[in-house]
């Protein structure tokens, strides 16, 4: 890796009170400026290491190492639902971040109005959640987590929920947000072909308890389109990284094998 | 057409349906010759409603009265006790038990024991007691629910941005409390009402002056017309909370809420 780290984790363990072990010694370096995608069959603790990153949770033994202290605001969060107050409008919702840390009424309705422009919601700043359809939805989830300007977007299975051609849509859109935006994403997702198309690089994990695999630059060109998804050089990444992702699930002599 | 019938019938029909009975019930009486002492005719009612208007409406305004009362005072105690609850589980641990036996021990049975404890010159000031304990529980459970029903994404997501409790609880656990809040209200308003008139049943004997004690009066007088006539009033009285309920709910919730997404029309 050559950008300077972001921020390190270093032998994460984690066990949740009931005793579930998600996590057993996950080590990760993110880059500064990176579009870092953890990919993993669901239940392997990828949404785990989001809220590990985001400080939700605390590691059960190992740390989570920031090269500069993370303040408040500098981390946006999407999830997989689109988790807007529905008793609120579009615009009080993403102005929420901003709410919260004291910013005025008047700044911080220019700022969250500044960015449902960016996601293309500015006709519905002053709707409610339920009169938008899911992608609209998960768009001003975008908009509320960029308001603040963080350093650093997570991303959990944002576009799971939707259909395939709202998901390349968004695909899209986010990765012209990130192009200009200059912050750092870690996105998280069980689809080989979202990691391939999206990421400058892709961390693979192994089933629960979660730990790393495997990490893949993705070799296409930074510009990506529908040209990306039916080159020659698409389908080989893909197939890398499915053969690293059968290697993370192959039953118990996965370690063996990789080792040699 | 047809849908058209469909939509404005739906709402004519229960009308329609108590006109038919009167009717129905008015022919009755005069073709039997049922004497009015037994079951009085419609028009009976309608004579006594007016000829009494002065007394029933002076009880009716009592009964109103201590209904209205023991609402709010159940609102803003139900909810005041949940927000304790909320912030403090000894408080909720401590406390939670004996707001339950409150409930579960039926009204009738403490009704006589307030009335002496308070006296019979203050019977007013223990009918509104007795009619708070009854409508106070469903607030207090509804709110406790609502304050608990945070969607857990978001509740991460003012972790997230340092949110403080107090943040948290205005901006996040009161909206999201709001729609169960006003389904307890909707059955505390009933119950404040019924509290109201089982609490004048049981303290009797003229001291109170509310709608169930014309009740009880007209029945020992065999005086059904009138009866019937604070009967009616009585039930019109419990609709119109009900209805006015209903519609704080429909206008409070009708932009967001799922409750209200099939009346709001699309
Ligand atoms: N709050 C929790 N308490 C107990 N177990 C949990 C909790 N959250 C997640 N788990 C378990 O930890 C494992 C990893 O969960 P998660 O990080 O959500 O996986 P993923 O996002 O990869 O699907 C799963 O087996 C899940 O059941
Ligand atoms: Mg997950």
């Amino acid at each position: 890796m050559s950008a300077d780290p972001l921020l390190r984790l270093d032998a994460v363990t984690l066990s949740y009170p009931n005793g579930t072990r998600a996590l057993a010694g996950v080590d990760l370096t993110v880059a500064a400026g990176e579009f870092l995608s953890l990919l993993g069959p669901s239940g392997c603790g990828k949404s785990t290491v989001l809220r590990l990153v985001a400080g939700l949770l605390s590691p059960t033994s190992g740390q989570v190492e920031w090269t500069r202290p993370a303040a408040r605001g500098d981390i946006g969060f999407v999830f997989q639902e689109p988790t807007l107050m529905p008793w609120a409008t579009i615009r009080a919702n993403v102005r929420l971040p901003l709410d919260l840390a004291g910013v005025g009424r008047a700044e911080g309705d220019s700022r969250a109005l500044a960015e449902l422009e960016k996601v293309g919601l500015s006709d519905f700043a002053d709707a409610y959640p339920r009169e938008l359809s899911g992608g609209m939805k998960m768009r001003a989830a975008l908009a509320r987590a960029l308001v603040t300007r963080p350093g650093l977007l997570l991303l959990d299975e944002p576009f799971a929920a939707l259909d395939e051609i709202t998901r390349l849509k968004l695909n899209d859109d986010l990765l012209a947000l990130w192009r200009h935006g200059g912050f750092t994403v870690l996105f998280v997702t069980h689809s080989v072909f979202e990691s391939v198309y999206l990421s400058s690089r892709i961390a693979v994990m192994g089933p629960r308890p979660g730990r790393i695999v495997g990490e893949m630059m993705v070799d296409l060109p930074p510009e990506r389109d529908l040209a990306t998804r039916t080159g020659t050089l698409y389908g080989a990444q893909c197939r890398a990284v499915s053969a690293l992702l059968e290697t993370a699930m192959a039953p118990a002599s996965n370690t063996g094998r990789g080792a040699g | 057409m047809k849908e058209l019938i469909q939509r404005s019938g739906l709402w004519l029909l229960p009308p329609l349906f108590g006109l038919i009975l009167l009717g129905a019930w008015e022919g009755a009486i005069r073709y039997w010759e049922v004497p009015p002492y037994l079951m009085p005719a419609p028009s009976a009612v309608l004579a006594a409603l007016w000829g009494d208007a002065a007394l029933l409406l002076g009880s009716l305004w009592l009964t109103l009265v201590i209904t209205l009362q023991a609402f709010l005072l159940a609102v803003v105690s139900g909810v005041a006790l949940a927000l304790l609850f909320s912030q403090s589980r000894l408080a909720a641990a401590a406390l939670y038990p004996y707001a339950v036996i409150l409930q579960v021990t039926p009204i009738v049975a403490i009704a006589p024991l307030v009335v002496i404890w308070v006296g019979y010159e203050r019977v007013n000031l223990a009918l509104l007691i007795l009619a708070w304990i009854v409508a106070f529980f469903p607030i207090l459970s509804n709110m406790t629910l609502g304050l608990r029903a945070v969607d857990p994404n978001l509740r991460d997501l003012f972790h997230l941005y340092g949110a403080s409790r107090w943040q948290i609880l205005w901006r996040l656990q009161l909206p999201s409390a709001l729609p169960y809040l006003l389904a307890g209200m909707k059955i505390s308003g009933g119950l404040a009402l019924i509290g109201a008139v089982v609490a004048e049943f049981v303290a009797g004997s003229g001291t109170a002056s509310g709608l169930a004690w014309r009740i009880i009066e007209s029945g020992n007088r065999l005086n059904m017309p009138r009866l019937f006539a604070a009967l009616t009033l009585l039930s019109l009285l419990g609709m119109t909370i009900f209805g006015l309920l209903s519609l704080i709910q429909r206008l409070l919730l009708a932009r967001w809420h799922e409750s209200e997404l099939s009346k709001a029309g699309r």
